[in-house]
């Protein structure tokens, strides 16, 4: 299988990234691209150092070597738009779900008004605009964590990292959310880096799926997931695909 | 399926008058308790189980109660003028404790550098009793409102240090970590995270040291008063009148629970998010 040619500009360049704690080496020389308005998906082992991985793209770590550079310029949360859904709820149980959708918008200091706009569009196209006022606390699991991809949306994130984010939920909401936030990725144009290690989820999600390797993490292949939106698990392509993957990962 | 609506109302009025029915019945539950502790204690005091001269019937308590609201024998004082007198002294020792005590908490639980440069202070300060300052206050300060405002500074200090710095110090990586990939600076995530965060732990902390303040004052006016509750129970005893003494404490237990009840008001408005799940 090959890897495509995206036509989109480069929104994300990451060179040569390594990170050591101490003599311990999790990433190891990683570089790719990833394309304005792209929908990758990371899969990777447990424990293999994607979350290490995501620490460095939202420079909660430093990098011990190479960076990570948006539209040219190292990555910096101050000045740009990077947006993490966690793999815990984190959502604020203290701000209503618009509040909490507004969250990041306000530290930004975008002017009220625009924020306003982004929190009902979000509300809108999410169906939320009934709980608008409701806390986290009196919502269920995942209405929580959709809150949580909500607020990160509506940051409209140059770069949007996604760490399992439905690592807790049964079967039937999956679908649905990942409906969902394929919807909000076509909506809002983001580019969003999914961290998954359901493999079916990433081919079901993912313009292009990277395949991580054991610790130390590097780059194993890239590969190309040639199928439009909505897809079909029953698909033939579509268990190719998957197949194909998984037969990548026996030989973690 | 549709659901009907008259009939999902109908249940939705069942279930309300039920419950209204069920709080009914434990309220009287409640109710029963205290009238039946008060009945055993009026009996014993009228079958001459117990000294009327030590323990007096709960009716002479009342009745000394409503003496005392218009009437200033024998400490001087009507109960008002007492229970003002008291409130002063416990709530300028509670009120600053909070705000010394709370920020105090906060700052050493976030900032690696205020936590060690404090902490060590703190440390010596926290196992000393408040009853143990009572010498020394008096040297310093004298008899006055401040020094009895100051041992109950002390008892009401520690708790609201301990539980705002555990608080903030429990607050949620993971939150923190949002607010830092969204740019927010350390002292942003303060007081936008760490703070409400720490919310319901600073609460248990005031919590408890309105407990200790109200309970300590008694103590604090020993220093030598003219007027307050504690006074009030100090001369009860110095003229062999446990009526005055229960009444004192009544009043103690009654105002005690009135402010945590006041309290509670105040903790649901800030604490809307967990009280209404």
């Amino acid at each position: 299988m090959s890897e495509s040619i995206n036509q989109a500009p480069v929104k994300v360049a990451v060179r040569n990234l390594t990170k050591k704690f101490g003599d311990l080496l999790v990433l190891d020389n990683m570089t790719f691209d990833i394309h304005r308005n792209e929908f990758v998906c990371v899969v990777g082992p447990t424990g293999c150092g994607k979350t290490t991985f995501l620490n460095c793209l939202t420079r909660i770590h430093e990098p011990t070597e190479g960076d990570l550079y948006i539209d040219g310029v190292p990555a910096d949360p101050r000045k740009h738009n990077i947006s993490f859904v966690f793999q815990e709820p984190s959502a604020m149980p203290w701000l209503n779900v618009q509040d909490n959708i507004a969250y990041g918008l306000r530290i930004k200091r975008l002017p009220q008004a625009e924020i306003d706009r982004r929190v009902n569009q979000i509300l809108d196209l999410m169906g939320l605009q009934d709980s608008r006022r409701k806390y986290p606390g009196e919502l269920s699991v995942s209405a929580a964590q959709r809150v949580i991809i909500g607020r990160s949306f509506a940051m409209q994130p140059d770069l949007l990292l996604m760490d399992e984010p439905y690592g807790q939920m049964d079967v039937k909401m999956r679908f649905y959310l990942e409906d969902e936030v394929i919807r909000l990725w076509r909506e809002l144009k983001s580019t969003v880096v999914f961290i998954t290690h359901n493999i079916e989820e990433a081919v079901y999600l993912a313009q292009r799926v990277i395949i991580l390797s054991n610790k130390p993490a590097n780059i194993k292949e890239t590969l190309t997931i040639d199928l439009p939106h909505p897809r079909s698990v029953s698909d033939p392509r579509f268990i190719e695909y998957r197949n194909y993957i998984t037969d990548k990962i026996k030989w973690w | 399926m549709a659901i009907d609506q008259n009939d999902l109302q109908r249940r939705h009025a069942e279930y309300l008058t039920r419950k209204k029915k069920e709080n009914l019945k434990y309220t009287l539950l409640s109710v029963l308790g205290i009238l039946l502790f008060l009945g055993i204690w009026q009996l014993a005091s009228i079958t001459g189980l117990a000294d009327p001269k030590r323990l007096p019937a709960p009716t002479t308590i009342f009745q000394t109660l409503i003496y005392k609201v218009g009437n200033t024998a024998p400490d001087g004082n009507t109960l008002f003028v007492n229970m003002l007198a008291s409130l002063q002294v416990a709530l300028s020792g509670f009120g600053v404790a909070i705000l010394i005590g709370v920020p105090l908490g906060l700052f050493m639980g976030w900032w690696e550098y205020a936590d060690r440069f404090m902490r060590p202070i703190f440390e010596l300060v926290r196992p000393v009793p408040p009853i143990a300052w009572i010498p020394l206050v008096v040297v310093w300060m004298g008899i006055g409102l401040q020094a009895k405002a100051m041992i109950i500074f002390f008892t009401a200090f520690v708790p609201c240090v301990i539980n705002s710095y555990t608080g903030i110090k429990l607050t949620s990586r993971t939150l923190i970590n949002v607010s830092k990939t969204f740019g927010a600076s350390n002292f942003e995530i303060f007081y936008k995270v760490g703070i409400p965060s720490a919310l319901p732990m600073v609460f248990a902390g005031i919590r408890v040291a309105l407990g200790n303040s109200w309970s300590t004052l008694v103590a604090a006016e020993m220093l030598a008063a003219s007027a307050g509750l504690g006074y009030m129970i100090q001369i009860g005893r110095t003229v062999a009148r446990p009526d005055i003494v229960i009444a004192g404490m009544v009043t103690i237990g009654a105002t005690g629970a009135v402010l945590s009840g006041l309290l509670s008001a105040v903790e649901g408005r800030f604490l809307k998010w967990q009280t209404r799940h």
